[in-house]
């Protein structure tokens, strides 16, 4: 026994931790947590042994790359500051335009969707968090954050980019969490292509590209579209971006199922910060709220810079030169009186004789209608102010409208018979008195 | 590839390591291989602790401590993963013991064994890992041949260079 030993020690002894390794796998397996991703104590243990060996250094790496980085970045290369700044501000203007103008839109949209009983998820609260390492092999796309369990992170949580969604929170250790990516081979994400409206589930290949599986083929799939997230798993809100469809392809393994390849909107491959959904709620969060609020009146000031007819209400002064007091805002207000026209015709109020002063076959005054012959261009007159009760976000609304104008009938105030007849849009306000009134 | 017979089998060279660097070099390489990919996406086509492994098994030529070696690297490497404890272990600890046991008939000192070798064992890599995932634990990978073949390219090129700085650190006996 002795001599099958000494030389059979070699295999012996490796074919001892193999089987050890294997009923460890299988004991792994076997627990009803594997199912859910979770890991058992003892092998968390491990885990978080060898996280705690390795992410100090990887946190000593990155705190040295950042701060080589960030005194080249914020001291060094300072070209083109100015000009991006002003470019960002230009943007900022034109989003928050666009944002007002969407505003009433989703109010509208989570109105009707309250009326159905549907519970939308907003994202309330989020953590920031560096990503400070990897998994280190093709088969097992996770990171690993500088953000554990004392930072509020627990299991399931969804991550994010501004750009789109990155994975979902598994293992969480104290100051360090474990992120399994969404081209990742086991992850699962449901998700829906934004036109057709297909329904689907989300996985990484093994090359790491995320792919839509067991959808079948449909004509209506066309690369570039959309890909968001279709809430259904629990786990990411609805509506997300995933990324867009690159192309579609028949899966070898499940016949005659296609597989749709999609490229990922989050740069999985470069991610340097993310943001982890630490709290979602089912109503819009109140800070979301003030930045409409916010965008609606800073939409308002914008328009009024940009339209040239604009320009702020002097007060009425009385006669002896002060300011008239503001009317009573119980009052009803007066009633509004259109301004006198530059140019009056026949259908000027007030230039028609009354109809007892008329003699049936007579004509009318030449002075008062010249241009009887040759048709002139019909002049809209100015909106009446609006009141003082409008909604802010009324201002928006007409931002087509003033678009739509030429630049020189928006400033003149007259309108081409062609393109805009009173008789269309009789009642119709324009946005230019809105800006004027003062804002509650 | 040079065979060597029984006589000069036991004129070998045993390579011996301080226990510093014993201990070092592969926690370095299993941190590379975690942090670098941050840095250099394609970096994770490399498998810098498989390297570490074949290398160490060859140069000390003793089963054992390969399998041993090997072991712990896998189970180490796997802890960073999300995937259960046990199947980098299997798999290096098989790829110690094999490099090993190679290291004792064949002259692995020469560039070329070296390249195969590497070659060679990465794609055992890999179909033991499909293997391990696929029939031990019953999920779904798919698999490239392309891909594999590059991978093991890569780090036969990679290991050479990585095997001549790794030199420098050995003790003769």
């Amino acid at each position: 026994m002795e001599s099958f030993y000494s030389r059979y020690r070699n295999v012996l002894i490796l074919v001892v931790i193999l089987l050890a390794q294997v009923i460890g796998l299988a004991v792994q397996v076997r627990r009803p947590a594997a199912i859910t991703g979770s890991d058992g104590r003892q092998v968390r243990l491990i885990r978080y042994w060898v996280v705690s060996l390795i992410s100090p250094f990887e946190r000593a790496f990155l705190f040295t790359g950042h701060g080589i980085r960030g005194a080249w970045n914020g001291y060094i290369d300072l070209r083109h500051v100015r000009q991006n700044n002003k470019d960002l501000q230009a943007e900022v203007d034109r989003l928050r335009l666009e944002q007002s103008s969407l505003a009433e839109d989703a109010l509208q949209g989570q109105r009707l969707q309250k009326l159905l009983g549907f519970k939308q998820q907003y994202i309330y609260q989020t953590v920031a968090a560096q990503v400070i390492g990897t998994g280190g092999t093709d088969q097992s796309r996770v990171l690993y954050i500088d953000k554990g369990s004392s930072d509020g992170i627990h299991a399931d949580m969804p991550v994010v980019t501004p750009d789109g969604v990155v994975g979902k929170i598994r293992d969480v250790f104290p100051h360090t969490a474990q992120i399994v990516e969404i081209n990742d081979q086991t992850s699962g994400l449901g998700v829906i292509l934004q036109k057709t409206r297909l329904r689907g589930i989300l996985r990484g290949n093994a090359t790491g590209q995320p792919e839509i599986v067991n959808i079948l083929p449909d004509e209506r799939i066309q690369p570039g579209e959309p890909v968001i997230t279709s809430g259904g798993d629990q786990v990411y809100p609805r509506g997300l971006p995933v990324g867009i469809v690159e192309r579609v392809i028949s899966d070898p393994d499940r016949p005659p199922y296609m597989a749709i390849l999609v490229h990922p909107a989050a740069r999985l491959a470069r991610l340097e910060e993310v943001l982890v959904i630490t709290r979602i709620g089912s109503t819009l969060p109140s800070s979301e709220e003030t930045d409409i609020i916010t965008s609606e009146q800073k939409a308002a000031d914008i328009l009024a810079e940009r339209l040239p007819g604009v320009a702020p209400t002097e007060p009425k002064l009385g006669p002896d030169g002060k300011p008239l007091p503001a009317a009573n805002p119980n009052l009803p207000p007066p009633p509004v009186q259109p301004p006198l026209p530059l140019h009056p015709d026949r259908f000027t109020p007030g230039a028609t004789p009354p109809a007892t002063d008329l003699t049936p076959g007579a004509s009318y005054p030449t002075q008062i209608f010249p241009a009887q012959t040759a048709p002139q261009p019909t002049t809209k007159p100015i909106a009446p102010a609006a009141t003082a009760g409008q909604d802010a976000s009324h201002v928006a609304a007409p931002v087509h409208h003033a678009k739509t104008l030429s630049p020189a009938a928006s400033s003149a105030g007259t309108i081409p018979p062609a393109t805009k007849s009173p008789a269309k849009q009789p009642a119709k306000p324009t946005a230019q008195p809105t800006t004027q009134e003062p804002q509650p | 590839m040079a065979l060597l017979s029984n006589n000069s089998r036991e004129e070998l060279d045993k390579h011996r390591f301080p226990l510093l660097v014993m201990f070092l070099v592969p926690l370095l390489a299993i941190f590379a291989q975690a942090y670098l990919p941050l840095r250099f996406p394609r970096f994770a086509v490399l498998d810098l602790p498989l390297i570490v492994t074949v290398y160490f098994a060859v140069a000390r030529r003793n089963p054992i401590s390969g399998t041993l070696l090997g072991t712990a690297i896998g189970l180490t490497q796997d802890a960073l993963t999300h995937l259960p404890l046990g199947i980098n272990g299997i798999i290096k600890a098989v790829v110690g013991y094999l490099s090993a046991s190679i290291g004792m008939r064949i002259d692995v000192d020469n560039p070329g064994t070296r390249l195969i070798m590497l070659f060679v064992f990465t794609l055992l890599d890999s179909i033991l890992h499909l293997f391990i995932v696929r029939r031990l634990l019953g999920l779904q990978q798919d698999w490239y041949w392309l891909h594999e073949l590059i991978r093991a390219v890569v780090n036969a090129l990679v290991g050479i260079i990585l095997f001549t700085l790794l030199d420098r650190l050995r003790q003769r006996e």
